[in-house]
């Protein structure tokens, strides 16, 4: 790869921004991290001091692996998580195929209306569904919310894996059709692999948002069973006292399982990059 | 095995026609060329036989056999593709392969006539390889590999040459000629370069805006012009149509003389002109002459010849060499 000349100080303003954008994205976590490890006193009286042997507590932790079920949470947010992107994948990798490769009446019309569901809130139709789900009797359960996030998540996967799906040459997929492949097996095994990277992408957009819904779990599915990490961490938030120490050790290991899809995705979307580009 | 016969074959999109009504007879083990400008619908015309685009209107049959509602698989087509469309995450081999095994073809058959065929395109060292691993040249020669494994009953070129440089042209082309002779299959083949027409083609469909013009051996074509489009497109440098009146001949409306049946005099001929462009090739000259009776006119000398711009030279045309068109701008014999 050539490089270009580029002066010393404009590579270094660069490098500030980025710098002090990941700083700033980074602080609110940093904090969290750091004052679940401390006691009580030491998170109201210094927040921004790091735990010292002084204040090092872990007593959130014990706490929140005490108290409380959050082993069935974590397990609850990650089936609902993982279960709403293979849904919203296949879902909305299929819509986008049939959107970019067939001339159908209709198509446009299609396509608009689903990049409408991008810009409604689907929280506008909070009343319907839940009157849905309680006519269907799914309140309670995780189905209910992986309905309800596959849902929320289709219109934007639909967006943007239909401008990649444009993108695989109709050749291809022309040369699988002479040799006697079908719709759907031209669709699994020609195009999908191709658009890897983007389904990484729309992976990673469908996932930060689910894992830390409070407003679904807490109408749909608020029982002990069912419950969430993010709205399971709520118990320790009271009208008159609240758990930090909990509250923050809660969040800080509700962090983990997410960064570690991320890192699944994000491996899948450089590797689907560099097949492409590199031989 | 392998005739093709299209009956006032026509496509519209929309309202706008594409093909308006293509009749054509096409023998077993005829090596055709659909040659044409871009947007003539030589392509769609061939997607059509291929299946991929449905004809609005006109039939097409296969060995006697009507395949208007016949998908592509069964058609008994292979297609070479010009961005050679291999398949990107499997083998070679595999490559060659999907067609047969899609077809339930038993493996040992698949893989006698994968090796087959690799050995008749030198593929034998790349069989593991991965599309992305192979040269331009190489991968076309997996295209054209994957055709032939499924021995169909026709083969269908479209544009198989134009990716590759000029060099690789020239010898994929003779592999291709080579393998017509070899098989003895029916071959369709686009193209919008007629060099690859006249060199490759038992016939040659000229088509423009959708209809066909001529059909003819590449020398028909040359020495017979159907019309003023085929005279203008077979042959480089291009005809040189002169306006009838201007010559004094009124039994046409225009004259046409191709480059290399002009000759060249400084002391009399035909048609005074002034040199105004030269370009060497080395085995030809061309010489570019305004000149005020017939216009710009283009010559081809063979071997080398000097002349310099500005010079005042006369042109003249070899005797019965020069063909009339009339004012519809079809040929008059």
């Amino acid at each position: 790869m050539s490089k270009a000349r580029t002066s010393l100080t404009r590579t270094s303003l660069v490098h500030l921004a980025l710098i002090s954008y990941a700083i700033i994205s980074v602080f609110p976590v940093f904090l969290t991290i750091i004052n679940s490890m401390k006691d009580r006193n030491a998170i109201f009286r210094n927040p921004m001091q790091l735990p010292s042997p002084k204040t090092f507590d872990l007593v959130g932790y014990y706490t929140v692996l005490g108290q409380g079920d959050f082993a069935n949470y974590f397990q609850n947010s990650f089936i609902v998580t993982v279960a709403s992107i293979a849904l919203v994948l296949l879902f909305g990798a299929m819509a986008a195929f049939a959107l970019s490769e067939y001339r159908f009446r209709g198509n446009t019309l299609m396509g608009l209306y689903l990049a409408i569901g991008i810009m409604i809130p689907i929280r506008l139709g909070t009343v319907a569904i839940l009157q849905g789900m309680v006519a269907t009797g799914l309140v309670n359960t995780l189905t209910a919310l992986v309905l309800v996030y596959t849902a929320q998540g289709i219109p934007l996967a639909v967006f943007i894996l239909s401008e990649f799906m444009r993108t695989v040459s109709d050749d291809l997929k022309n040369a699988g059709r002479i040799d006697g492949l079908s719709e759907y097996s031209i669709f699994f095994r020609l195009v999908l692999p191709l658009v890897r990277p983007a389904m990484a992408t729309v992976a990673v957009f469908t996932m930060i948002p689910i894992w830390n819904d409070l407003w679904f779990p807490l109408i749909l599915a608020p029982s002990e069973a069912t419950k969430t990490v993010t709205l399971g961490s709520q118990i320790f938030i009271g009208q008159f006292v609240t758990n930090w120490n909990a509250v923050l050790a809660a969040l800080s290991l509700a962090i983990f399982p997410v960064l570690v899809l991320y890192l699944v995705f994000s491996r899948q979307l450089i590797r689907g990059i560099t097949s492409g580009a590199v031989k | 095995m392998g005739s093709l016969q299209l009956k006032s074959v026509r496509k519209s999109f929309g309202t706008v026609d594409v093909i308006k009504g293509i009749d054509l007879d096409v023998k077993d083990g005829e090596f055709v060329i659909f040659v044409g400008p871009s947007g003539c619908g030589k392509s769609t015309l061939l997607r059509i036989i291929a299946g991929l685009e449905d004809a609005t209107s006109g039939s097409i049959t296969i060995d006697g056999a009507e395949v208007v509602t016949v998908p592509p698989a069964k058609r008994g087509i292979a297609m070479v593709f010009q961005s050679y469309a291999l398949y990107p995450h499997l083998s070679v081999k595999d490559n060659m392969g999907l067609g047969l095994k899609q077809a339930g073809t038993p493996k040992d058959e698949i893989e006698k006539r994968v090796s087959k065929a690799s050995a008749m395109l030198s593929l034998e060292k790349y069989l593991a390889r991965r599309p992305a691993e192979l040269s331009g040249g190489q991968r076309q020669r997996v295209a054209i590999g994957r055709a032939i494994v499924r021995e169909p009953k026709l083969f269908l070129f479209d544009e198989p040459l134009s990716n590759l440089d000029a060099a690789l042209r020239v010898n994929t082309r003779l592999e291709i000629a080579r393998l017509h002779r070899e098989l003895k299959a029916t071959m369709i083949y686009v193209t919008h370069d007629q060099v690859e027409a006249m060199t490759l083609a038992d016939k040659i469909v000229v088509l423009d805006a959708g209809v066909i013009q001529q059909v003819g051996s590449p020398m028909e074509l040359y020495n017979r012009p159907a019309n003023l489009f085929v005279a203008g497109f077979i042959g480089s440098p291009a005809m040189n149509f002169i306006d009838a009146g201007r010559l004094g001949v009124t039994d046409a409306k225009t004259i046409g003389v191709r480059p290399e049946h002009l000759s060249l005099s400084r002391d009399n001929g035909e048609w005074q002109g002034k040199v105004v462009h030269v370009e060497h090739l080395g085995a030809d000259t061309i010489i570019y002459l305004e000149s005020e009776k017939v216009g710009l006119i283009t010559v081809r000398l063979f071997g080398e010849h000097h002349y310099a711009v500005d010079d005042v030279v006369f042109a003249t045309s070899a005797a019965g060499q020069t063909h009339r068109f009339d004012a519809n701008g079809r040929a008059i014999r």
